[in-house]
Protein backbone atom coordinates (compact mmCIF):
# COMPACT_ATOMS: atom_id res chain seq x y z
CA UNK A 1 0.00 0.00 0.00
CA UNK A 2 1.24 3.20 -0.40
CA UNK A 3 2.06 5.37 2.57
CA UNK A 4 1.27 8.90 1.22
CA UNK A 5 1.58 10.35 4.39
CA UNK A 6 5.21 10.01 3.84
CA UNK A 7 5.20 11.55 0.44
CA UNK A 8 8.21 13.69 -0.74
CA UNK A 9 7.52 17.12 -1.51
CA UNK A 10 8.40 15.86 -5.19
CA UNK A 11 5.48 13.83 -5.10
CA UNK A 12 2.95 16.23 -3.62
CA UNK A 13 4.39 18.82 -6.29
CA UNK A 14 3.59 16.64 -8.81
CA UNK A 15 -0.18 16.13 -7.28
CA UNK A 16 -0.44 19.98 -7.36
CA UNK A 17 0.49 20.00 -11.04
CA UNK A 18 -2.16 17.46 -11.23
CA UNK A 19 -4.87 20.13 -10.15
CA UNK A 20 -3.21 22.47 -11.57
CA UNK A 21 -3.79 20.89 -15.04
CA UNK A 22 -6.98 19.75 -14.81
CA UNK A 23 -8.65 22.70 -13.40
CA UNK A 24 -6.89 25.06 -15.68
CA UNK A 25 -8.64 23.36 -18.11
CA UNK A 26 -11.91 23.11 -16.76
CA UNK A 27 -11.88 26.49 -15.69
CA UNK A 28 -10.95 27.44 -19.51
CA UNK A 29 -14.03 25.26 -20.19
CA UNK A 30 -16.27 27.29 -18.05
CA UNK A 31 -15.05 30.47 -19.25
CA UNK A 32 -16.06 29.24 -22.87
CA UNK A 33 -19.20 28.75 -21.26
CA UNK A 34 -20.13 32.30 -19.83
CA UNK A 35 -17.86 33.80 -22.18
CA UNK A 36 -16.14 35.84 -19.27
CA UNK A 37 -12.57 35.36 -17.67
CA UNK A 38 -11.99 32.33 -14.78
CA UNK A 39 -9.25 32.70 -12.61
CA UNK A 40 -8.09 29.71 -10.00
CA UNK A 41 -5.86 29.77 -7.28
CA UNK A 42 -2.50 27.99 -6.65
CA UNK A 43 -4.15 24.44 -6.42
CA UNK A 44 -3.66 22.61 -2.99
CA UNK A 45 -2.49 19.09 -2.36
CA UNK A 46 -2.48 18.30 1.01
CA UNK A 47 -2.89 14.87 3.11
CA UNK A 48 -5.39 15.51 6.11
CA UNK A 49 -7.65 13.45 8.53
CA UNK A 50 -11.22 13.11 7.19
CA UNK A 51 -12.93 14.94 9.38
CA UNK A 52 -11.10 17.90 8.00
CA UNK A 53 -12.03 17.76 4.25
CA UNK A 54 -15.44 19.73 4.54
CA UNK A 55 -13.52 23.04 6.23
CA UNK A 56 -12.21 24.62 2.96
CA UNK A 57 -16.17 24.69 1.53
CA UNK A 58 -17.22 25.89 4.60
CA UNK A 59 -17.41 22.90 7.11
CA UNK A 60 -19.12 20.02 7.52
CA UNK A 61 -22.59 21.10 8.12
CA UNK A 62 -22.13 24.24 5.49
CA UNK A 63 -24.95 23.64 3.07
CA UNK A 64 -23.34 22.95 -1.01
CA UNK A 65 -24.32 21.73 -4.12
CA UNK A 66 -22.09 18.89 -5.21
CA UNK A 67 -21.44 16.97 -7.88
CA UNK A 68 -19.84 13.68 -7.95
CA UNK A 69 -18.57 11.39 -10.54
CA UNK A 70 -16.59 8.35 -10.17
CA UNK A 71 -13.69 8.05 -11.92
CA UNK A 72 -12.73 4.84 -13.87
CA UNK A 73 -10.19 3.31 -15.64
CA UNK A 74 -6.67 3.13 -14.63
CA UNK A 75 -6.54 5.08 -11.43
CA UNK A 76 -9.86 5.08 -9.95
CA UNK A 77 -10.94 7.59 -7.63
CA UNK A 78 -13.57 9.79 -6.81
CA UNK A 79 -14.06 13.75 -7.62
CA UNK A 80 -16.72 16.35 -6.66
CA UNK A 81 -17.27 19.79 -7.85
CA UNK A 82 -18.26 21.68 -5.36
CA UNK A 83 -20.34 25.05 -5.32
CA UNK A 84 -21.61 27.14 -2.71
CA UNK A 85 -25.43 27.81 -2.99
CA UNK A 86 -25.04 31.41 -3.76
CA UNK A 87 -22.17 30.86 -6.11
CA UNK A 88 -24.42 28.47 -7.88
CA UNK A 89 -27.10 31.12 -8.57
CA UNK A 90 -24.77 33.77 -9.59
CA UNK A 91 -23.79 30.53 -12.18
CA UNK A 92 -27.01 29.95 -13.30
CA UNK A 93 -28.50 33.35 -13.86
CA UNK A 94 -25.12 34.23 -15.97
CA UNK A 95 -25.57 30.45 -18.11
CA UNK A 96 -29.38 31.21 -18.90
CA UNK A 97 -30.56 34.87 -18.02
CA UNK A 98 -29.53 37.82 -16.27
CA UNK A 99 -33.29 38.85 -15.45
CA UNK A 100 -34.09 35.08 -14.61
CA UNK A 101 -34.71 34.33 -10.99
CA UNK A 102 -34.38 31.59 -9.16
CA UNK A 103 -36.10 30.30 -6.83
CA UNK A 104 -35.72 28.83 -2.95
CA UNK A 105 -35.72 25.37 -4.24
CA UNK A 106 -33.98 24.24 -7.37
CA UNK A 107 -36.00 23.12 -10.38
CA UNK A 108 -35.39 19.99 -12.11
CA UNK A 109 -33.87 21.97 -15.52
CA UNK A 110 -31.85 24.36 -12.86
CA UNK A 111 -30.13 20.56 -11.09
CA UNK A 112 -30.10 19.60 -14.78
CA UNK A 113 -27.82 22.67 -15.43
CA UNK A 114 -25.88 22.75 -13.10
CA UNK A 115 -25.39 18.69 -13.26
CA UNK A 116 -24.36 19.59 -16.94
CA UNK A 117 -22.05 22.24 -16.20
CA UNK A 118 -20.11 19.77 -13.87
CA UNK A 119 -19.98 17.10 -16.27
CA UNK A 120 -18.36 19.40 -18.82
CA UNK A 121 -16.27 20.86 -16.21
CA UNK A 122 -15.16 17.09 -15.10
CA UNK A 123 -14.80 16.28 -18.33
CA UNK A 124 -12.03 18.48 -19.64
CA UNK A 125 -10.45 18.41 -15.87
CA UNK A 126 -10.01 14.20 -16.67
CA UNK A 127 -9.13 14.51 -20.32
CA UNK A 128 -6.29 17.14 -19.43
CA UNK A 129 -5.17 14.63 -16.65
CA UNK A 130 -5.31 11.57 -19.21
CA UNK A 131 -3.35 13.17 -21.69
CA UNK A 132 -0.89 14.26 -19.53
CA UNK A 133 -0.10 11.05 -17.57
CA UNK A 134 -1.22 8.60 -21.03
CA UNK A 135 -3.44 7.05 -18.52
CA UNK A 136 -7.19 5.68 -18.95
CA UNK A 137 -10.18 7.88 -17.39
CA UNK A 138 -13.14 7.79 -17.56
CA UNK A 139 -16.26 9.47 -15.56
CA UNK A 140 -19.85 7.93 -14.76
CA UNK A 141 -22.30 10.02 -15.21
CA UNK A 142 -22.74 12.81 -12.87
CA UNK A 143 -25.12 12.76 -9.85
CA UNK A 144 -25.89 15.55 -7.64
CA UNK A 145 -26.70 16.24 -4.23
CA UNK A 146 -27.62 19.15 -2.89
CA UNK A 147 -26.93 18.87 1.06
CA UNK A 148 -24.24 19.59 3.99
CA UNK A 149 -20.51 19.35 2.76
CA UNK A 150 -19.91 16.48 5.23
CA UNK A 151 -22.25 14.16 4.30
CA UNK A 152 -22.08 14.26 0.81
CA UNK A 153 -17.71 14.33 1.16
CA UNK A 154 -17.48 11.73 3.38
CA UNK A 155 -18.79 9.74 0.57
CA UNK A 156 -15.76 10.20 -1.70
CA UNK A 157 -13.54 8.85 1.61
CA UNK A 158 -14.68 5.25 2.31
CA UNK A 159 -11.98 3.79 0.20
CA UNK A 160 -9.56 5.69 2.48
CA UNK A 161 -11.43 4.70 5.36
CA UNK A 162 -10.11 0.72 4.93
CA UNK A 163 -7.17 1.93 4.91
CA UNK A 164 -6.10 4.58 7.57
CA UNK A 165 -7.79 7.99 8.98
CA UNK A 166 -6.17 10.21 6.44
CA UNK A 167 -6.80 11.03 2.64
CA UNK A 168 -5.19 12.93 0.04
CA UNK A 169 -7.04 15.56 -0.91
CA UNK A 170 -6.26 17.85 -4.75
CA UNK A 171 -8.20 20.61 -4.32
CA UNK A 172 -8.63 23.56 -6.70
CA UNK A 173 -10.75 26.69 -6.09
CA UNK A 174 -11.71 29.40 -9.39
CA UNK A 175 -13.08 32.20 -9.37
CA UNK A 176 -15.49 34.17 -12.06
CA UNK A 177 -14.89 37.84 -12.42
CA UNK A 178 -15.83 40.63 -9.98
CA UNK A 179 -19.12 38.80 -8.40
CA UNK A 180 -17.46 35.97 -7.37
CA UNK A 181 -18.43 32.49 -8.51
CA UNK A 182 -16.74 30.00 -5.76
CA UNK A 183 -16.09 26.59 -7.43
CA UNK A 184 -14.08 23.74 -6.00
CA UNK A 185 -12.62 20.51 -7.54
CA UNK A 186 -12.06 17.94 -4.95
CA UNK A 187 -9.64 15.20 -6.71
CA UNK A 188 -9.58 11.79 -4.23
CA UNK A 189 -7.58 9.55 -5.91
CA UNK A 190 -8.00 5.62 -4.59
CA UNK A 191 -5.32 4.69 -2.19
CA UNK A 192 -3.64 2.19 -4.59
CA UNK A 193 -3.79 4.92 -7.38
CA UNK A 194 -1.40 7.01 -6.47
CA UNK A 195 1.62 4.81 -7.42
CA UNK A 196 0.58 4.50 -11.04
CA UNK A 197 0.02 8.16 -11.42
CA UNK A 198 3.80 8.76 -10.48
CA UNK A 199 4.59 5.63 -12.26
CA UNK A 200 3.19 7.16 -15.92
CA UNK A 201 5.06 10.49 -15.06
CA UNK A 202 8.52 8.57 -14.31
CA UNK A 203 8.66 9.60 -10.87
CA UNK A 204 10.77 7.51 -9.05
CA UNK A 205 9.38 4.75 -6.32
CA UNK A 206 8.82 5.98 -2.68
CA UNK B 1 -30.15 29.63 31.90
CA UNK B 2 -26.69 28.61 30.79
CA UNK B 3 -26.35 26.81 27.35
CA UNK B 4 -26.10 23.01 27.03
CA UNK B 5 -22.34 22.12 26.43
CA UNK B 6 -22.34 19.82 23.36
CA UNK B 7 -18.86 17.76 22.92
CA UNK B 8 -18.20 17.29 19.35
CA UNK B 9 -17.71 14.02 17.96
CA UNK B 10 -15.78 13.32 14.98
CA UNK B 11 -15.97 10.86 11.92
CA UNK B 12 -14.70 7.82 13.28
CA UNK B 13 -14.70 8.51 16.58
CA UNK B 14 -16.63 8.31 19.61
CA UNK B 15 -17.00 10.08 22.95
CA UNK B 16 -19.22 9.63 25.76
CA UNK B 17 -20.65 12.39 28.77
CA UNK B 18 -22.85 12.02 32.02
CA UNK B 19 -24.96 14.16 34.45
CA UNK B 20 -25.04 16.96 31.92
CA UNK B 21 -23.89 18.56 28.64
CA UNK B 22 -24.67 16.78 25.19
CA UNK B 23 -22.80 14.78 22.32
CA UNK B 24 -22.86 16.45 18.95
CA UNK B 25 -21.44 14.84 15.39
CA UNK B 26 -21.92 17.24 11.79
CA UNK B 27 -22.91 15.87 8.46
CA UNK B 28 -23.95 12.42 8.60
CA UNK B 29 -24.43 10.85 5.16
CA UNK B 30 -23.73 7.54 4.61
CA UNK B 31 -22.27 7.51 8.09
CA UNK B 32 -24.04 6.05 11.20
CA UNK B 33 -24.26 8.71 14.54
CA UNK B 34 -25.39 5.55 16.83
CA UNK B 35 -26.84 7.55 20.27
CA UNK B 36 -26.67 5.14 23.64
CA UNK B 37 -28.01 6.66 26.63
CA UNK B 38 -28.37 5.05 29.98
CA UNK B 39 -31.46 6.75 31.52
CA UNK B 40 -30.86 5.84 35.24
CA UNK B 41 -27.05 6.52 35.04
CA UNK B 42 -27.71 9.51 32.70
CA UNK B 43 -24.98 8.67 30.48
CA UNK B 44 -24.61 9.32 26.92
CA UNK B 45 -22.66 7.99 24.38
CA UNK B 46 -22.15 8.74 20.46
CA UNK B 47 -20.61 7.53 17.73
CA UNK B 48 -19.62 8.34 14.09
CA UNK B 49 -19.21 5.16 12.32
CA UNK B 50 -18.00 5.12 8.94
CA UNK B 51 -18.31 1.41 7.83
CA UNK B 52 -20.46 -1.88 8.44
CA UNK B 53 -16.98 -4.02 9.48
CA UNK B 54 -13.73 -4.23 10.54
CA UNK B 55 -13.57 -7.63 8.13
CA UNK B 56 -12.71 -4.90 5.27
CA UNK B 57 -9.95 -3.53 7.38
CA UNK B 58 -6.55 -3.07 5.31
CA UNK B 59 -5.18 -0.51 8.11
CA UNK B 60 -2.70 -1.35 10.83
CA UNK B 61 -4.01 0.32 13.77
CA UNK B 62 -7.84 0.19 13.71
CA UNK B 63 -9.72 2.87 15.00
CA UNK B 64 -12.80 1.25 16.79
CA UNK B 65 -14.78 3.94 16.23
CA UNK B 66 -14.84 3.75 12.27
CA UNK B 67 -16.61 0.31 12.23
CA UNK B 68 -19.86 -0.62 13.29
CA UNK B 69 -19.21 -3.97 14.53
CA UNK B 70 -16.20 -2.78 16.87
CA UNK B 71 -17.79 0.53 17.73
CA UNK B 72 -20.74 -0.20 19.65
CA UNK B 73 -18.50 -3.04 22.07
CA UNK B 74 -16.32 -0.18 22.91
CA UNK B 75 -18.63 3.00 22.97
CA UNK B 76 -20.84 0.77 25.54
CA UNK B 77 -17.21 -0.29 27.60
CA UNK B 78 -16.69 2.94 27.81
CA UNK B 79 -19.95 3.92 28.89
CA UNK B 80 -20.11 1.05 31.94
CA UNK B 81 -16.71 2.80 32.88
CA UNK B 82 -18.98 5.85 33.58
CA UNK B 83 -20.74 3.79 35.72
CA UNK B 84 -23.80 3.04 33.23
CA UNK B 85 -25.31 -0.75 33.41
CA UNK B 86 -25.71 -2.61 29.97
CA UNK B 87 -28.83 -3.86 30.86
CA UNK B 88 -30.24 -0.34 31.08
CA UNK B 89 -28.65 1.21 27.58
CA UNK B 90 -30.97 2.09 24.81
CA UNK B 91 -30.00 2.98 21.34
CA UNK B 92 -31.48 5.50 19.06
CA UNK B 93 -29.50 5.68 15.27
CA UNK B 94 -29.31 8.42 12.72
CA UNK B 95 -27.56 8.71 9.45
CA UNK B 96 -27.18 5.53 6.92
CA UNK B 97 -28.25 7.59 3.88
CA UNK B 98 -27.17 6.72 0.54
CA UNK B 99 -26.17 10.59 -0.89
CA UNK B 100 -26.24 9.86 -4.63
CA UNK B 101 -29.11 7.83 -5.51
CA UNK B 102 -29.25 5.80 -8.48
CA UNK B 103 -25.28 5.56 -9.91
CA UNK B 104 -23.30 2.39 -10.58
CA UNK B 105 -24.22 -0.64 -8.55
CA UNK B 106 -21.40 -1.15 -6.27
CA UNK B 107 -21.26 -1.90 -2.58
CA UNK B 108 -19.83 0.97 -1.71
CA UNK B 109 -23.01 2.52 -2.49
CA UNK B 110 -25.02 0.68 -0.35
CA UNK B 111 -22.73 1.62 2.41
CA UNK B 112 -25.23 3.30 4.31
CA UNK B 113 -27.38 0.75 4.50
CA UNK B 114 -25.07 -1.51 5.30
CA UNK B 115 -24.11 0.50 7.98
CA UNK B 116 -27.41 0.40 9.63
CA UNK B 117 -27.78 -2.95 9.31
CA UNK B 118 -24.12 -3.93 10.76
CA UNK B 119 -24.76 -1.32 13.95
CA UNK B 120 -27.88 -3.21 14.72
CA UNK B 121 -26.68 -6.74 14.73
CA UNK B 122 -23.77 -5.29 16.63
CA UNK B 123 -26.71 -4.00 19.41
CA UNK B 124 -28.63 -7.00 19.28
CA UNK B 125 -25.45 -8.65 20.72
CA UNK B 126 -26.27 -7.17 23.76
CA UNK B 127 -29.35 -6.94 23.80
CA UNK B 128 -29.65 -3.04 23.63
CA UNK B 129 -33.35 -2.15 22.03
CA UNK B 130 -33.37 0.56 19.66
CA UNK B 131 -36.05 2.79 20.63
CA UNK B 132 -36.25 4.98 17.44
CA UNK B 133 -34.26 5.80 14.60
CA UNK B 134 -34.21 8.21 11.62
CA UNK B 135 -32.08 6.32 8.86
CA UNK B 136 -31.68 5.97 4.90
CA UNK B 137 -32.98 8.43 2.63
CA UNK B 138 -31.00 10.60 0.25
CA UNK B 139 -29.81 13.18 2.43
CA UNK B 140 -27.27 14.02 5.11
CA UNK B 141 -28.48 14.55 8.71
CA UNK B 142 -26.47 16.78 11.91
CA UNK B 143 -27.47 14.86 15.25
CA UNK B 144 -27.09 15.85 19.02
CA UNK B 145 -28.01 13.93 21.90
CA UNK B 146 -28.83 15.59 25.26
CA UNK B 147 -27.46 13.80 28.67
CA UNK B 148 -29.89 15.31 30.92
CA UNK B 149 -33.19 13.96 28.91
CA UNK B 150 -31.50 11.42 26.68
CA UNK B 151 -33.35 13.32 23.83
CA UNK B 152 -32.11 13.24 19.92
CA UNK B 153 -32.34 16.05 18.29
CA UNK B 154 -32.04 14.99 13.83
CA UNK B 155 -31.07 18.19 11.95
CA UNK B 156 -31.00 18.50 8.39
CA UNK B 157 -31.02 20.48 5.25
CA UNK B 158 -34.43 21.49 3.91
CA UNK B 159 -36.21 19.34 6.31
CA UNK B 160 -37.89 19.93 9.54
CA UNK B 161 -35.74 19.45 12.76
CA UNK B 162 -36.91 16.18 14.61
CA UNK B 163 -37.13 15.27 18.04
CA UNK B 164 -36.59 11.48 18.58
Amino acid sequence: MTEFNNFAELHMDILKEIGNIGAGHAATALSQLLDKQVDMLVPNARVIPFWEISNSVGGPEKEVIAVYLRVEGDVPGNLFFILAKESSRKLLKQLVDSRYETGEEYSDMEKSALCEIANILAGSYLSSLADFTQLHMTPTVPALSIDMAGAILSYGLLQYGQVGDLALLIDTTFFEGMEAVEGHFFLLPDPHSFEKIFRALGVPDL
Amino acid sequence: MTETILVTVNMADMNVVKSTGGLRTTGLGSCVGVALYDPMAKVAGMAHVMLPNSDIARETTIKPAKYADLAIPELIRRMCEMDAAPKSIQAKLAGGAQMFAGIGNTDILRIGPRNIESCKDALAKFDIPIVAEDTGGHYGRTIELYCVTGKLVVRSVQRETKEL
